[in-house]
């Protein structure tokens, strides 16, 4: 399953370790939910990277504590069509100001590409070799937008406006 | 009739065929004993058993490029040999809406325009 | 009506070439169908029993005759030379081809056409009151706030993948033509006593399965805070709403499930967090979108000029047509006209090819190049002089879409039924057809007066089956078409549920049971004005019910 980061297929740096396995000395690892909320001191504080992997069916608040010592959080997509991983994302980056990576796990098809990076994913475990092969050219299909999200491009709505509203804090334009 | 979209176990209590939708046109297909599909009854193969519905099934599902939706669906046998569709639903889809087709109102609307125009 | 500028005509566009690179993939097998079914949902394409099924999608149900033209084309083109209004304001062609459609699809997107929002579990075609704009009784032009949120849900990149769909409407007048309470979200522009202009917003609105009529969680929301609430909404149920059963997936059984104070209470908590962000809707961006809805230059008129008195003493039929299809409109001199698409035995809701480009011509004519499609599946022309009634009626008699049945028990809502879905258990057409000829004398409907009857082949209700006055969902027992019959369903500010009135009747004695059903209205009646829907409300349904299984 390849990794896919700044639109090229990477290696990835972390390693995905199981609830009872021993956590390698520095190595970025990810780890469930549970391992992270049982040993969230130590995971913390060791030396190494420390990602934890979110299951879509729960609210991200609980996270939010965290955030500051998380330098990744990697949502799920357990099929495509259950889409409450974007909702997730959205939280983390535009309601939390999660500046770390948010990567996207699961079921991720190239026809979400440009949805998950709207929603502020920057990492992609693909499904398939022959989708991430083509991300960069993906998430260019489309140049109008009509949302404003986290991704910093200028929705149509505000593009179509002469006048600039004045930015507020956070606020992205 | 019950959508057989909601069909789970196939329950063979007649003689059935598979059938699906074309790929590339949507029309009615019907699977073959020795593999692809017909747009006739005449020539599908049919099952009166689970194990050989079962089968045709699996044929039919793994052709996912050609069909689509397949499932299964009873047949009639009549005593000449013929096969009829064994329900409103599957004689609807193989002969068509059990309506006239607004186009035939349109061609008669046409012929009334063109009486008109010479008038 | 709203002009798409460079930014919509290129999202369209370059939805098109997304879907064409699709449906190549998936004709190649790069794409298996179970990847590629929510891909061409998205679009708008279905697959049904004789072919694919393009649901095309007419925002709010405005259309300009050059669409309307490139409709009729469609029909012509890449089907069978005619196509189907919808209970929810679209359009659907039922024989399309798959490896056509990305053809198909450019030809719509040349007049700004396409199938976004029709299908799929995102919001859906946000509908609205067939007569918004030009209706005496209405706030405002509803059509700018449902422009607005259209564009905003418009390939949302969190919402696109929901429990299941969202239904949208939004209503503007105090009499609800837009049917706001069996929508997932209905939102009735309003002012408050200070004469700010907001939204009452409800929620939890369907039918289907288990109805619901939509209850309020907000009776007046600033109209600067609809986007942020709306999104505030649709966040809480992408994340709550059951994703276990489809059956419980709409947003209706979550707002039952937490109740309506609980669910409100989710839903406000995430709107403080957003409400002061990106989302505010400023003046600036208001005007915007408001600057490019074109309203026609209306002349000075006055109202009921001579000739047209004269025209309705010299002409019966005409002076029929006057007071069934042609309503006020809030220009003085103008008229609100409504084209009838129920004709005796034909299919509620179907126009061919060649009435569809009649009917551009005669908007062009007489209407400013603007046409209306409705929810009950007729079609409007919203902007007609009076002076020119008479030489329009002549010109729409010529189609066939003036015969003066609007509103009465042949004007009848239906799905298409197993005669074309794959979701149905019985037809629906062939009754609604059966109906049209008992009742095709007009006196007698004029008799009976408004009533809607509602027809549903399957209990998704696509029909709306629930709130008609008549409302009848077909069924299957042991391979037969059986119906359900109920009365007293209403869809309008005082909505409400029908009531089952007995056991399913079979396929052959429907439309002998509305025959019953209508004759005991006019026996039952207090007086000749009252109307049915109101007799039933007074007498309840046991007299029906009596003579409708007295023999059966």
């Amino acid at each position: 399953m390849p990794l896919v980061e700044n639109g090229k297929i990477v290696e990835d740096r972390y390693l995905r370790v199981d609830d009872a396995a021993p956590l390698p000395e520095r190595t970025p690892v990810i780890v469930s939910a549970k391992r992270f909320f049982a040993e969230a001191d130590a995971l913390t504080r060791r030396d190494g990277s420390v990602g934890v992997l979110w299951p879509n069916d729960r609210r991200v608040a609980e996270l939010q504590p965290w955030l500051g010592h998380l330098a990744l959080v990697a949502l799920h997509f357990p099929k495509f069509r259950d889409g409450r991983a974007y909702s997730q994302a959205r939280l983390l980056r535009e309601q939390y100001g999660y500046g770390g990576t948010l990567r996207a796990t699961g079921d991720v098809l190239r026809d979400q590409f440009t949805f998950l990076v709207r929603a502020g994913f920057d990492s992609f475990e693909v499904k398939k070799p022959a989708d991430a092969r083509v991300f960069a050219e993906s998430v260019e299909r489309y140049s109008v937008f009509y949302q404003p999200t986290a991704d910093g491009r200028v929705p149509a709505l505000r593009k179509r406006v002469k006048k600039a509203p004045a930015a507020k804090s956070g606020e992205t334009v | 009739m019950t959508s057989p979209l909601e069909q789970k176990k196939i329950k063979v209590t007649g003689p059935v065929v598979v059938t699906a939708n074309r790929t590339g046109d949507g029309a009615v297909i019907y699977r073959l004993a020795d593999g692809g599909w017909t747009t006739t009854l005449d020539g599908a193969a049919i099952a009166t058993n689970a194990a050989l519905a079962h089968e045709l099934m699996t044929a039919a599902l793994a052709d996912d490029l050609g069909a689509v939706g397949a499932y299964v669906a009873p047949v009639k046998l009549l005593p000449g040999g013929q096969v009829r569709p064994g329900n409103l639903r599957e004689l609807i889809r193989l002969g068509g809406p059990t309506i006239e087709l607004p186009v035939a109102i349109a061609t008669a609307a046409r012929v009334l325009e063109s009486e008109h125009a010479r008038t | 009506m709203y002009v798409y500028d460079a930014f919509d005509r290129t999202l369209v566009t370059e939805r098109v070439a997304e879907f064409r690179d699709q449906v190549a993939r998936r004709l190649s097998g790069e794409l298996t169908e179970e990847e590629f079914k929510p891909l061409r949902l998205l679009n708008g394409v279905y697959l049904q029993l004789h072919a694919y099924m393009l649901r095309t999608a007419i925002p709010y149900g405005t259309l300009s005759s050059e669409q309307l033209r490139m409709l009729a084309q469609v029909a012509r083109k890449y089907d069978r030379g005619y196509g189907h209004f919808t209970t929810r304001q679209n359009i659907q062609y039922h024989w399309i081809k798959l490896a056509e459609l990305p053809d198909a699809m450019a030809d719509l997107a040349s007049v700004g056409m396409h199938g976004m929002q029709t299908s799929g579990n995102v919001v859906r075609n946000i509908t609205t009151d067939q007569w918004a704009g030009v209706a005496p009784d209405e706030i405002e032009d509803p059509r700018l706030w449902a422009e607005i949120i259209r564009q905003h849900v418009t390939l949302h990149p969190e919402f696109s993948f929901m429990p299941r769909k969202f239904k949208i409407a939004v209503g503007a007048a105090a009499h609800d033509r837009a049917a706001l309470r069996i929508h997932d979200l209905g939102l009735r522009l309003h002012r408050d006593d200070a004469g700010e202009l907001g939204f009452e917003v409800m929620v939890g609105g369907g039918l289907g399965r288990t109805p619901f009529l939509a209850q309020t969680i907000k009776p007046f929301l600033h109209k600067r805070d609809v986007l942020s609430y709306v999104e505030a909404i649709l966040r809480t149920y992408n994340q709550f709403g059951r994703r276990d059963n489809i059956y419980k997936a709409r947003i209706k059984i979550l707002v039952h499930e937490l109740g309506p104070e609980a669910f409100a209470k989710e839903v406000d908590a995430e709107w403080q967090s957003i409400k002061d962000g990106a989302l505010v809707l400023d003046d600036a961006v208001i005007g915007d979108i408001a600057g490019r809805f074109q309203y026609p230059v209306y002349e000075k008129l006055t109202d009921s000029p001579p000739q047209l008195a004269a025209a309705r003493r010299a002409d019966r039929g005409f002076d029929a047509w006057m007071t069934n299809s042609v309503a006020n409109h809030k220009v003085p001199g103008y008229a609100i006209v409504t084209l009838s698409l129920k004709p005796e035995g034909g299919t509620p809701g179907d126009a061919t090819a060649a009435q569809m480009d009649a009917i551009a011509e005669v908007a062009d004519r007489y209407s400013f190049g603007e046409i209306r499609v409705g929810h009950e599946q007729n079609l409007v022309l919203p902007h007609v002089a009076q002076r020119d009634l008479p030489a329009l009626w002549r010109a729409l008699d010529a189609v066939g879409v003036a015969l003066p049945n609007v509103n009465f028990i042949s004007d009848i809502i239906s799905c298409p039924g197993l005669d074309y879905c794959s979701l149905a258990n019985a037809r629906s057409i062939p009754i609604a057809q059966e109906i049209t000829r008992r009742f095709q004398n007009l006196d007698l409907q004029r008799d009976l007066g408004r009533l809607h009857v509602n027809i549903s082949g399957c209990i998704n209700a696509c029909g709306h089956h629930h709130v008609g006055h008549i409302g009848i969902l077909g069924v299957e027992k042991n391979g037969e078409e059986f119906y359900q019959i109920t009365l007293g369903g209403k869809a309008d500010e005082n909505a409400v549920l029908g009531t089952l009135i007995g056991p399913a009747v079979p396929y052959v004695q429907v439309a002998d049971v509305v025959e019953d059903i209508a004759a005991a209205y006019l026996e039952l009646r207090a007086r000749p004005d009252e109307l049915f829907i109101d007799t039933v409300k007074r007498t309840g349904i046991e007299p029906f019910r009596e003579r409708v299984y007295a023999a059966r």
